[in-house]
């Protein structure tokens, strides 16, 4: 891969980029509220983005930079497997369906702004809800950093190496999102997935005849796994399960993150959010024949260190410079828009859950935005710096386990909107078993997220969050079951 | 009438779960399609059939609010 600056592909980069970053600014002005010293303007964009928004919005932030690159990583690397990410993506749809318009209703009718905020209602205990404050809080951190991953990759490939084009890049998102708030990324979301699906579509259409059709490409990623002893293009047999259960797992997961529940939050009724459970597989289409230039990838016979180099070098080889610079643009701009809403995500669960329950419960609408807006601008300059100065390994492992963490927060978060049967005690020990085994279990199998299973038949992986959450549900209901009945109304103190 | 259409719906949206987490029913080669094996046509023509699925249990919903 070349690494020596193309000025096309570069002009075409930083003309986008520059683009977005105007609208950044304007977003303050954008569907302009009276003011914008409250969270629900600043951290949910007033709750009133309809349906194209929210479909832009939760695209743009849910179909991440660092999918765009890591998706036919793995898929490059180890064939079959990887795509575990087209079934996960299909199947949180009908999820999305059932509780997302519930739990919108909850959040809208008593002001929730947080996932923090409906574990209190519901249960009015503070340690509840602070475990799922910090949960998401944590699992969302090594996300952000992730998206400067993804950035990464594209400067890298456009010859912008070391760490101040990142810096920069991503001081620009920090200031337009501490003044436009959710806006910013809203608006920034249309353009971003607008290029996005003009680059990807571009890829499968005109890729594949330069390398022969899809049979070629196919037939070339199986011959390379053959050659290399390892991948398939089809599942092995002790994959079926660990496949169907990082799918189903991941699913659950998806939507318990602040980022995609602020975008969940921020719609302006549970209709518009039903609406978009029909029209976001859209996106999932995408990923899936984006997935396939892991594939392409070998069929260009490509001749790369890493794998997360396959994209920007499957572009930087097949077309043109100025094409290139516009799919690089959409990537980094891809990773402007899910960083902006996890770090809005991320500073409503501090400002809510624990600036308001624990330093200043009296504390005003304008200054709960205003705790917001500081707080987004240190988890941003936090992200930069885990980037800049502990290996990139770490925020991988550490998102890997979020994963497994987030997942942990879903009996608190769901069960609720359908039965009152469930003890805060309870939910809280199901939390802490859940995280700390799950933990536990990814340490000992060396930071990776299957755990084998021998139940005297063929041996199988299964996902640990999913076995963690297995657990996590039967302390919380063994001891809610256990727990005297009387204290159900005593609890409020 | 109304409660009986909107139960119906939510087992319409089980079948994608069946379809796509059930992984014998689908990884195979043959048949391909278009080149592409049938592990990966078959995972891809469920995003179009989701949405229609989940299209039909909105339909049945819409007016719920």
């Amino acid at each position: 891969m070349t690494t020596n600056l193309d000025t096309v592909a570069l002009a075409v980069f930083i003309f986008f980029f520059a683009l977005v970053t105007v609208m950044g600014f304007i977003a303050s002005r954008w569907r302009a509220p009276k003011t914008m010293g409250h969270l629900d303007e600043w951290g949910l964009g007033g709750r009133s983005f309809g349906a194209w928004i929210t479909w832009f919005l939760v695209g743009g932030d849910f179909y991440t930079a660092y999918t765009v690159i890591a998706v036919p990583a793995l898929v490059y690397a180890v064939g079959a497997y990887g795509f575990f990410a087209l079934p996960y993506t299909i199947i949180v749809y009908p999820f999305v369906f059932m509780v997302m318009p519930l739990l919108w209703k909850r959040a809208k009718a008593n002001g929730y702004v947080t996932a923090g905020d409906v574990v209190y209602g519901q249960y009015s205990s503070r340690a509840l809800e602070l475990a799922i404050a910090i949960t998401g809080v944590i699992a969302t951190m090594p996300y952000i950093a992730l998206q400067l991953v993804g950035m990464a990759a594209v400067l890298k490939a456009l010859g912008l190496t070391g760490e101040l084009p990142l810096a920069i890049a991503f001081i620009i998102l920090a200031l337009y999102t501490y003044s436009a708030g959710l806006r910013a990324p809203a608006l920034i979301a249309f353009v971003k997935d607008i290029m996005i699906y003009i680059a990807v579509f571009a890829a499968i259409a005109i890729i594949p005849s330069k390398l022969g059709g899809y049979g070629n490409v196919f037939a070339a990623a199986d011959a390379a796994f053959q050659a290399k002893g390892a991948g398939n293009l089809l599942l092995g047999g002790n994959q079926y399960v660990a496949y169907a259960s990082l799918a189903f797992g991941s699913a659950l997961a998806a939507f318990m993150y602040p980022h995609t529940l602020t975008g969940i939050f921020a719609s302006n009724s549970s209709n518009t959010i039903r609406k978009n459970a029909v029209f976001l597989p859209a996106y999932t289409l995408l990923l899936g024949l984006l997935a396939l230039l892991g594939y392409m990838g070998h069929a260009a016979n490509l001749n790369i260190s890493s794998p997360n180099q396959v994209v920007p070098a499957l572009f930087q080889t097949l077309f043109p410079s100025w094409f290139t610079g516009f799919a690089f643009a959409a990537i980094a701009i891809g990773a402007l828009v899910p960083a902006a809403v996890m770090s809005i995500g991320a500073s409503n669960l501090f400002t809510r859950n624990f600036w308001k329950a624990y330093v200043n419960p009296n504390v005003t609408h304008e200054g709960e935005a205003k705790v917001a807006k500081v707080t987004s601008l240190i988890v941003k300059i936090g992200a930069l710096m885990v980037i800049a100065f502990l290996p990139t390994q770490f925020a991988l492992d550490l998102q890997l386990l979020g994963g497994i963490w987030i997942l942990q927060t879903l009996p608190a978060l769901v069960f609720g909107l359908y039965s009152n049967w469930f003890r805060a005690q309870g939910l809280l020990a199901g939390w802490l078993v859940g995280f700390l085994g799950g933990t536990y279990l990814v340490w000992i199998n060396g930071l990776k997220p299957l755990q084998a299973i021998n139940l005297g038949g063929a041996p199988f992986t299964v996902y640990i969050g999913l076995l963690a959450l297995l657990a996590n549900v039967a302390v919380a209901v063994v001891i809610t079951a256990v727990m005297p009945k009387q204290n159900a109304l005593a609890t409020k103190a | 009438m109304k409660k009986r259409s909107w139960s119906a719906a939510m087992w319409l949206l089980l079948i994608p779960y069946i379809g796509l987490l059930w992984v014998p029913l689908y990884n195979f080669r043959e048949p391909a399609f278009l080149g592409f094996p049938f592990f990966y046509w078959y995972q891809l023509a469920w995003v179009p059939l989701t949405s229609f699925l989940i299209w039909i249990a909105y339909r049945s919903v819409r007016n719920d609010d």
